[in-house]
């Protein structure tokens, strides 16, 4: 990509000095907001087609059994069902693994994860399906499916599944065990281990050691639009799909595996998106949705509930993890030590890699052992939740490190700054930063008002954490066409959760010089722009908008062309500048006299962008929290937050700012009332939003986000990815700030009332 | 959700008959906010519905020298704009102010609520608490029975099959009394209660002895539950905290709680105590008019 390095050198926004954007940085209304606010926007479950048939998906009602037999008959022959499909009318794709853009999948796996094989391994695991004519006849059709199990005890807690005896979920999977295959089967399908520097000579000159043990709960990422999937099989083999999904290739590329088509036959065409967080990523419903329609020869919706998104799609795992953090007489850290148990849940495959390698991500800690193990147990296969593995490990580490600063008598935020990650420092896993803001963020809350303001009154307390999330880069793809109005029609494939499209057509626009309003972006379907990695991995304003950047550069080159054609000059005689073409003598188009022209004769003008780009930067934040505990019951008010985040650029504030505040929140909820709760049979209890308790606005102060930008060196308009890393620090500032106000650690997430008081009263005993 | 009738019967008459006909596979309806739900989920499935909002005696709310009688299908909005019933009732309008949000309480009934039987309702502990008394008519004729007496266990009550709730009665408050509700929710709102603890008190004309109180708790048992014996711990003392501590003790042995997703059984006895007091703080201070 010479052209680019050469254009990243002249675009000049590399970090000197103040930059004058004339787009990126102001906080224009997003080109869906209007949809979005008077509820015309088309989400999956509004798709209507003619002679659409309803489809309800049948789930085992037990956390582990067998399947000894499916009689469908009863099902088939009541009036109005159309089709039933199972494991049966899937493709087997074989135990090959698949690269789904953030993190791979086996797709056996995930053939078994569709419709459950030979045993369910989870209550919600999907069993059947049935098509009929509306959904009150598919749902009494289900009830007709004849389901022959015979019950196996559940395992559903990492400690418990890694013990010797535990019921075990898969006879084939082995540990990997740092490269070894176990002897016998088990539920830990991987052990793997992080070295650096010599820890035991790292821990003998602490003067302070600190280790603890932490256990945290499974959370779901808690979207409001649940998975919804419509599907159309035409007699000539052509596949549609009509979904909510973070990539509409992604989807393409799984479907076609599971229905046994080439991915040429597959279209996915995206809806409006009502969250995701990573967890619509992997496919549920979609290749259900195909088959049914296979059969029926008709479309197939399927829809779930909120207890079939809790019970059937992948949270977020619960986990156990051990810290050991040795600090010397002057603050600084020597050594550390830390072993992360995660649930897998049903297959292998949890975030306790991408969770092992952030434990000690934000600091300089030049002796380090990291163990991880990814164990299966009796819950859905756990997915992607922003920021994957990393808050868990956060919690942990960030808890130590407030323990350290008490005992040592340090304040927390300057402990943190002496010690931080920076430019230079090797992460335990090997890695070397290039220039990174963690510093920035921790001189910015020392900076702020919050952190200035003395807090006052009892039984509160203020707590500070640090977090760090890699983010990634990944392919994208957009096409933009000028049209004869000086506007630019914009055709892009990540699907925008957080009002990416608008960033995106910013930074379109700021390339061109024209106003953000003057182009208009679309997501398209699979068939209609160029391949496009998943919205995932807080990636897609830094490579989607690189390849929209590209596209701009494209458009210019073209017009310089065309201008060079009209006023009869050699084509390098030709600039683009300040929003329009400059020749010799003060001759100028401005872009929309020049659009007017090229599109009155000659070729039209198409720009074209595709990125891959490598240096995404990762991104910190440090954060800051006041709370008021209720001593005698132990609930935790919120009082103040404010959030700072090393974003790089800023493209649009309003909309970093959302990500900022919406991460937090999500870290709020998971930090003190999100959780599966079990019960001994392993059935989910809580599977709807009045006793899963994701925060309301009522248990929310403002969340100030307080934007830092070192731009990543590595894109043009200096981008990092925002959306993940401010869900990271909460946990562990909530546990740090509790721990300030009565005097307690919590080592166990969430920090619940009931859990809060066992502790006072324990401690009062 | 499955096929059903609907009917909506203009008369008592015409309601017990109707219910009486149906033996069992009817299922009254007033807002329908926790009947249509449990339909959808499948708990319940039955034949007909039959709409109770269209009787005269039930969407009547009076309030005379009597007392108070409030039809069973009355919506909780109703109750939060009378004023009336917010300074000598103050309990039930703690309730029925924070059951749902605004669109739920323009359906939901505090006779659906106590119909329902869960023992989280909000309304109940209130109800123990001011004294009420439930009017249930049927085939056999109309019998009341002490709102104490109604609910039999999670889901169950006193009603036979037939039967309805018409109204309840509530006695006129006495001269320095006040009364209150308070739940434990982990949120701040949007939430069902945890521990639920409605109490009443009477002060002598001083304002320093208590004369009489009435306790109310819910969520910590299969039934509302009437902490009579714990409420008779305050009778005849004055109204210190030690006095109030006293009560609260008391019902920590009342309650027999059960672990789940919303909390321990070590939570709710405790939650139970602390709540007491706070709730006879509120209720002591309404009694005097202070708040």
């Amino acid at each position: 990509m010479a052209t680019v390095e050469q254009d990243l050198a002249t675009a000049g926004s590399n970090g000197s000095g103040p930059k004058k954007y004339k787009v990126i940085g102001t906080r224009p209304i997003r080109h869906d907001g209007v949809d979005k606010v008077t509820g015309r926007a088309q989400y999956g479950a509004d798709i209507r087609l003619t002679g659409m048939l309803a489809g309800v998906v049948l789930r085992s009602p037990h956390a582990h059994a067998k399947i000894l037999s499916i009689d469908v008959s009863k099902a088939l022959a009541l009036p109005g069902v159309r089709a039933v499909v199972t494991n049966a009318d899937l493709s087997d794709p074989g135990d090959r693994m698949c690269e789904l853009g953030e993190g791979a999948v086996n797709l056996r796996h995930l053939n078994h994860n569709i419709f459950a094989k030979d045993k369910a391994l989870y209550r919600g695991h999907a069993i059947a399906a049935v098509a009929a004519d509306n959904i009150h006849i598919a749902e009494q059709a289900t009830k007709l499916i004849d389901v022959k199990y015979e019950l196996l005890a559940p395992v559903v807690d990492v400690v418990a599944a890694m013990q010797p005896g535990a019921p075990l979920l898969h006879a084939d999977v082995y540990t990997d065990d740092l490269g070894e295959k176990s002897a016998q089967p088990s539920n830990v399908a991987r052990h793997f281990r992080f070295e650096q520097g010599d820890i035991a000579k790292g821990f003998a000159q602490a003067a302070c050691i600190i280790e603890r043990e932490f256990h945290t709960a499974t959370v779901h990422q808690g979207y409001i639009e649940p998975q919804n999937a419509t599907a159309f099989w035409s007699a000539d083999g052509q596949i549609t799909v009509w979904t909510s999904t973070q990539g509409s290739f992604s989807v393409r590329q799984q479907v076609a595996e599971l229905v046994g088509a080439p991915i040429s036959r597959v279209k996915v065409i995206p809806t409006e998106i009502g969250g995701g967080f990573g967890g619509k990523i992997r496919v549920y419903l979609e290749p259900v949705a195909a088959a049914l329609s296979k059969k029926t020869g008709r479309p197939v919706q399927v829809l779930m509930s909120r207890a079939d998104v809790f019970e059937g799609t992948g949270p977020t795992p619960g986990s156990f993890i051990k810290v050991k953090l040795g600090v010397d007489a002057h603050g600084m850290i020597v050594a550390g030590e830390a072993s992360l148990a995660y649930e897998a849940g049903a297959y292998p495959g949890s975030p306790v890699g991408p969770g092992a390698m952030c434990i000690f991500s934000c600091y300089n800690v030049p002796n380090g052992r990291v163990d991880g193990y990814d164990v299966c147990v009796n819950k859905p296969q756990t997915s992607a939740y922003r920021a994957p593995g990393a808050t868990n490990a956060a919690f942990a580490m960030e808890t130590v490190v407030d323990e350290v600063c008490q005992q040592l008598d340090l304040d927390p935020l300057e402990f943190r700054r002496r010690n931080a990650a920076k430019e230079g420092v090797r992460r335990v896993d090997g890695p070397v930063y290039p220039k990174v803001g963690l510093v920035e963020t921790i001189e910015a809350c020392q900076r702020s008002e919050h952190w200035n303001t003395p807090l006052e009154g009892p039984n509160r307390g203020r707590g500070v954490a640090s977090g760090f999330w890699f983010n990634c880069g990944l392919r994208s793809s957009c096409s933009a066409t000028v049209n004869p109005d000086g506007t630019v029609a914009l055709v892009e494939g990540s699907t925008d959760i957080g009002g990416s499209r608008t960033g995106i057509a910013m930074q379109l626009a700021e390339t061109l010089g024209i106003a953000a309003t003057d182009v208009v972006p679309t997501v398209g379907d699979t068939d209609s722009v160029g391949y496009t990695d998943v919205t995932g991995g807080s990636r897609v304003t830094f490579a989607t908008g690189w390849a929209a950047y590209l596209a701009a550069l494209d458009i210019q080159q073209q017009l310089c062309a065309r201008a060079a054609d009209e006023w009869d000059v050699p084509a390098e005689a030709v600039t683009y500048a300040e929003g329009g073409v400059n020749g010799p003598e003060g001759r100028r188009f401005s872009f929309a006299e020049i659009a007017a022209k090229v599109n009155a004769h000659g070729d039209p003008v198409v720009g074209r962008g595709s990125a891959d780009p490598q240096h995404c930067g990762g991104a910190f934040a440090t954060h800051i929290v006041d709370v008021e505990v209720d001593p005698e019951l132990g609930k935790v008010k919120v009082l103040r937050y404010t959030a700072a985040q090393d974003v790089g650029t800023a493209i649009h504030p309003a909309y970093v700012e959302g990500q900022i505040q919406g991460g937090v929140v999500q870290g709020i909820g998971w930090g003190l009332n999100e959780e599966y709760f079990y019960d001994v049979k392993g059935v989910m209890r809580n599977s709807t939003f009045l006793d899963y308790r994701i925060p309301t606005c009522l248990d929310l102060p403002m969340i100030d986000a307080l934007i830092v930008e070192v731009p990543n060196p590595g894109h043009p308009y200096g981008v990092r990815g925002v959306g993940e890393v401010p869900i990271v620090p909460p946990p562990a500032a909530l546990a740090n700030a509790i721990a300030q106000a009565i005097g307690i650690r919590m080592t166990q997430l969430p920090m619940s009332p009931p859990r809060i008081v066992h502790e006072i009263l324990k401690k009062n005993v | 959700m499955h096929e059903f009738e609907y009917v909506a019967p203009r008369s008592l008459a015409d309601a017990v008959a109707v219910l009486s006909r149906l033996n069992g596979q009817a299922k009254p309806l007033a807002g329908g906010t926790d009947l249509i739900d449990q339909m959808r989920m499948g708990r319940y499935q039955p034949g007909t519905v039959v709409d109770l909002k269209k009787i005269p005696e039930l969407v009547r709310l009076e309030l005379s020298s009597a007392g108070l009688r409030l039809g069973a299908a009355v919506p909780c909005r109703v109750i939060n704009e009378h004023p009336a019933i917010a300074s000598d009732y103050s309990a039930l309008k703690d309730s029925t102010h924070i059951i749902g949000g605004i669109q739920i309480q323009n359906r939901a009934s505090v006779g659906g609520n106590l119909c329902n039987s869960g023992p989280a309702a909000d309304s109940s502990p209130s109800l123990i608490a001011l004294g009420a008394v439930c009017v249930v008519t049927g085939p056999k004729g109309t019998r009341d029975v002490p709102v104490e007496q109604f609910c039999t266990g999670p889901g169950k009550n006193v009603l036979q099959p037939g039967e309805l709730l018409v109204e309840l009665k509530f006695p006129s408050p006495a001269a320095n009394s006040g009364s209150a509700y308070e739940r434990f929710i982990p949120r701040y709102e949007m939430d069902i209660a945890v521990v639920g603890v409605g109490a009443s008190v009477t002060l002598d004309a001083a304002g320093e002895t208590i004369i009489s109180a009435r306790i109310g708790l819910g969520a910590v048992g299969p039934t509302p539950i009437d902490a009579t014996s714990a409420a008779a711990l305050l009778v005849g003392k004055s109204a210190t905290r030690e006095t109030l501590e006293l009560a609260a003790e008391a019902a920590r042995g009342l309650a027999t709680p059960i672990d789940d997703m919303r909390g321990t059984v070590e939570f709710r006895k405790h939650a139970t105590g602390v709540l007491v007091r706070r709730v006879l703080e509120t209720a002591i201070q309404r009694a005097k008019g202070l708040a």
